[in-house]
């Protein structure tokens, strides 16, 4: 205990455990033996009240020895684990030590499931039930709460079954997402753009580019501003999943759909996070879940089902 | 009693009274201590012993052969912790069905009041586990060591070649019956036969080790040397039950009118000339006592109801031709009023009587019936915390929601689920139409649901899925709400 500058609590408090415990035989001692009466009514002699009189019902021995083997398991206790003040023990546990046993415990007992994985391929691994069964419990307790449990996501959380990758769908660019995280930035592009109003065509031109109800008119004023946004985007709208850049093309609006939305996210930015889940799923895990989120998009729909 | 200063107010004093110089001589240090004095009881045969045993018989042929009991393809009573399953013939429970466990304590209790209200502490004497076993355990002591003065005899002779052998002999086969309890009561949870096949080849986890040895071990203590000590020193029921007493009650007496005053005498001769009452003073009650303690001196709460004083005392009486009955099952007002045997009988039906059995049926009508009509399906919905709701091609909104669909039977299932509660309300049409759920287990399913753009408000409102079985006419509703966003 470094939070002590003095070894005087320590002390202070084993002496007091041992005492108390020294106290306890005593006490069992001295008050095993009473005077009293040895009259035939088995009574003590006391009388309460004028005639409640005290009955000598004794407490069986063994039920005493009980007691004793307490006192014994105490010392026992007191010798093997911490609790003598800031003793550790004869077996010096700790929680800590207990739960990083406990833990790499587990981990040895999995090792052999998740070897037997390593080597597929997310193609084969997709098909395998044991593998999506795990892959599916993983991404309930890790994912599913932007995603959603169905992995279609939700406003600003991206939908993992509709095939539309900001950052690459191969499995390497998807198991570099989860084990690294992402950041998405866009930045503000009003003052590029122009005036709120060419703000308002891009967005025009924006919602053109993948068919969605727009006013041809501003959309094409809009053209010609665009370039402000090819830079990320590309000229032809279609994004790079290189820098993270949405396709915007494709009728798919993660932070919101129409002219509002679109002039907003210009207007501000936006930056979007997906945290790294590196130090806290092992790889393993980490394999069987980019196996399992390939899958999602990839046809082989989860054999188990 | 008024103290001279507050005589307004009621005190009670609390002053020992000192000891007169006479009581001084009789004062002495004493072990508060006691030291246990083994009870030797003797055999005993007669209609309450025939009852006891019959009740030994039925409770251990019902716990030893239960788990040995087929039923389809598995164990017919198995209690599978590990996968929270508890199969009892044909049903199957899941944790969420523990009301059932609630229904059967409730019942049980009501059970104990209402037999102890009428007969006393009959479960005590007959039924309860600990003076069964410790029936069984006296019956290989009387085989191997034999009755009660034989064992006297034995106990207190120094150890020779044969009481050592004695002793082992009764050792081995305790050891032996308490082992078998123990693997027994493992049967319960872990398939029998695979249990005894493991057991024989050494290779119980250790969790059914520590049980089989420790239920073994606790079955051995209580009923080869602890005995009557749970039951004085130990064991609540006990104590509570005589809450449940009243005049009316059952209890063992000894008639003191009749029997007193007490004292031997010739076959032939004729109490009353010589100023005797039934009594002969025989104490065999006592000897027979499974507490030790002496019936005569009237109820005392050591007292099980065993009823093995009066089995032997009627013997007694049978052979001197007295009528039976010096020691009986009879109610206090009975004794005191001297009551007939109808007009005693007459008596159990007291409010007390009535309003238990009017509970303890209705509880257990209540329970048999909820399980008659049992769905063997279970559904809980988890609506989907991340996603509020999210706007989807069609102009629909979409909420997602969890289903986990527990199949309690013992076949495949199909479940078909619905939904409703608002107009236009559907399932996403791209998920699979029918939920394929295992025998006896359970399954989360995704489940989309969609309504059209300003269908409903925005808010919450209330739904319901329906959950139909394909093949069995079982169907849950279960509630749950639809978010519609601002």
């Amino acid at each position: 205990m470094s939070d002590f500058t003095s070894n005087f609590w320590s002390v202070y408090v084993a002496v007091i455990t041992v005492v108390g415990i020294a106290a306890c035989l005593l006490l069992l001692w001295f008050s095993g033996k009473a005077k009293a009466m040895t009259a035939n009514d088995n009574t003590t002699g006391h009388v309460w009240d004028g005639d409640l009189r005290e009955m000598n019902n004794p407490l069986p021995r063994w039920w005493v020895w009980l007691f004793v083997i307490t006192i014994v398991f105490s010392a026992i206790y007191l010798a093997m684990y911490p609790g003598l003040g800031n003793s550790p023990g004869k077996l010096s546990w700790t929680q800590k030590g207990q739960y990083e046993a406990e833990m790499s415990k587990g981990e040895k007992d999995v090792a052999p499931l998740y070897a037997k994985f390593s080597g597929m391929s997310p193609e084969d691994m997709s098909k395998d039930p044991q593998a999506m069964a795990i892959g599916e419990r993983v991404f309930m307790n890790n994912c599913a709460q932007c995603h959603g449990s169905d992995a279609r996501g939700s406003k600003s959380f991206p939908n993992l079954t509709d095939g539309d990758w900001l950052h690459g769908g191969t499995p390497d660019k998807i198991k570099e997402t989860i084990a690294k995280g992402r950041v998405g930035n866009m930045p503000p592009m009003a003052a590029a753009v122009g005036t709120p109003d060419d703000v308002k065509n891009v967005a025009h031109y924006v919602l053109s580019l993948s068919g969605s109800p727009h006013d041809s008119l501003r959309a094409s004023l809009g053209k010609a501003k665009f370039g402000a946004c090819a830079a990320c985007h590309g000229m032809d709208g279609k994004g790079n999943p290189a820098l993270g850049a949405p396709n915007l093309t494709d009728d798919i609006w993660l932070h919101g759909y129409g002219e509002n939305a679109i002039v907003a996210i210009v207007n501000s930015g936006k930056v979007n996070q997906m945290p790294a889940q590196e130090g806290k799923l092992s790889d393993g895990q980490i394999q069987v879940l980019t196996s399992y989120v390939w899958g999602l998009s990839n046809g082989a729909k989860v054999a188990a089902r | 009693m008024n103290h001279p200063d507050s005589a307004d107010k009621r005190i009670i004093p609390i002053v020992p009274q000192e000891a007169t110089p006479s009581d001084a001589d009789d004062m002495v240090m004493v072990s508060l201590y006691q030291a246990h004095k083994k009870i030797y009881p003797r055999s005993v045969s007669g209609l309450f012993a025939r009852w006891r045993w019959g009740l030994v018989f039925l409770t251990q042929l019902v716990f030893y052969g239960l788990p040995w009991v087929e039923w389809g393809q598995r164990q017919a009573v198995l209690f599978d912790l590990e996968a929270r399953r508890f199969y009892i013939f044909g049903l199957v429970l899941y944790p969420q069905d523990f009301i059932y466990l609630t229904g059967l304590l409730v019942i049980s209790a009501l059970s104990l009041f209402l037999f102890t209200a009428v007969a006393g502490r009959q479960w005590c004497g007959y039924a309860c586990p600990q003076t069964v076993y410790t029936e069984i355990f006296l019956w290989i002591e009387r085989k191997i060591e034999g009755d009660r003065s034989a064992r006297m005899r034995l106990d207190s002779a120094p150890m020779s070649l044969k009481k050592f052998f004695t002793k082992s002999a009764k050792q081995v086969a305790w050891i032996a019956v308490a082992l078998w309890t123990g693997f027994t009561f493992v049967g319960y949870f872990t398939p029998i036969h695979e249990l005894g096949q493991s057991f024989l080849h050494v290779t119980m986890g250790p969790w059914e080790t520590f049980w089989v040895f420790f239920y073994g071990f606790a079955t051995y203590g209580n009923a080869g040397y602890m005995r009557e000590q749970v039951c004085k020193y130990m064991c609540p029921y006990a104590r509570f039950q005589s809450a449940m007493f009243d005049k009316d009650t059952l209890i063992v007496s000894y008639d003191e009118k009749r029997g007193e005053p007490r004292g031997a005498r010739s076959r032939k001769a004729d109490p009353k000339t010589l100023g005797l009452g039934s009594c002969i003073d025989c104490t065999l009650c006592v000897q027979v006592c499974p507490t030790g303690i002496d019936i005569r001196k009237g109820l005392q709460y050591e007292c099980i109801s065993c009823a093995a004083c009066i089995d032997v005392c009627d013997d007694v009486m049978d052979k001197l031709n007295y009528p039976r009955g010096l020691i009986k099952y009879t109610t206090q007002n009975s004794v005191q009023q001297g009551w007939t045997r109808s007009q005693t009988l007459r008596h159990v039906l007291r409010p007390r009587v009535l309003i238990y059995t009017g509970i303890l049926v209705a509880v257990s009508v209540a329970m048999l019936v909820s399980l008659a009509l049992r769905t063997p399906l279970k559904v809980d919905v988890v609506r989907d915390r991340g996603v509020m709701a999210r706007i989807v091609s069609g102009g629909m909104i979409e909420n997602v929601y969890r289903l986990q669909v527990m199949n309690a039977t013992e076949a495949e299932q199909q479940y078909k689920i619905t939904v409703a509660g608002l107009p236009g309300l559907t399932l996403a049409a791209d998920q699979e139409e029918l939920a394929k759920v295992a025998a006896t287990e359970s399954r989360w399913v995704v489940i989309r649901v969609q309504l059209p753009y300003e269908a409903a408000p925005p808010g919450s409102h209330p739904i319901h899925f329906e959950i139909a079985a394909q093949d069995s006419p079982a169907r849950v509703s279960e509630k749950s709400v639809f978010l519609v966003p601002r």
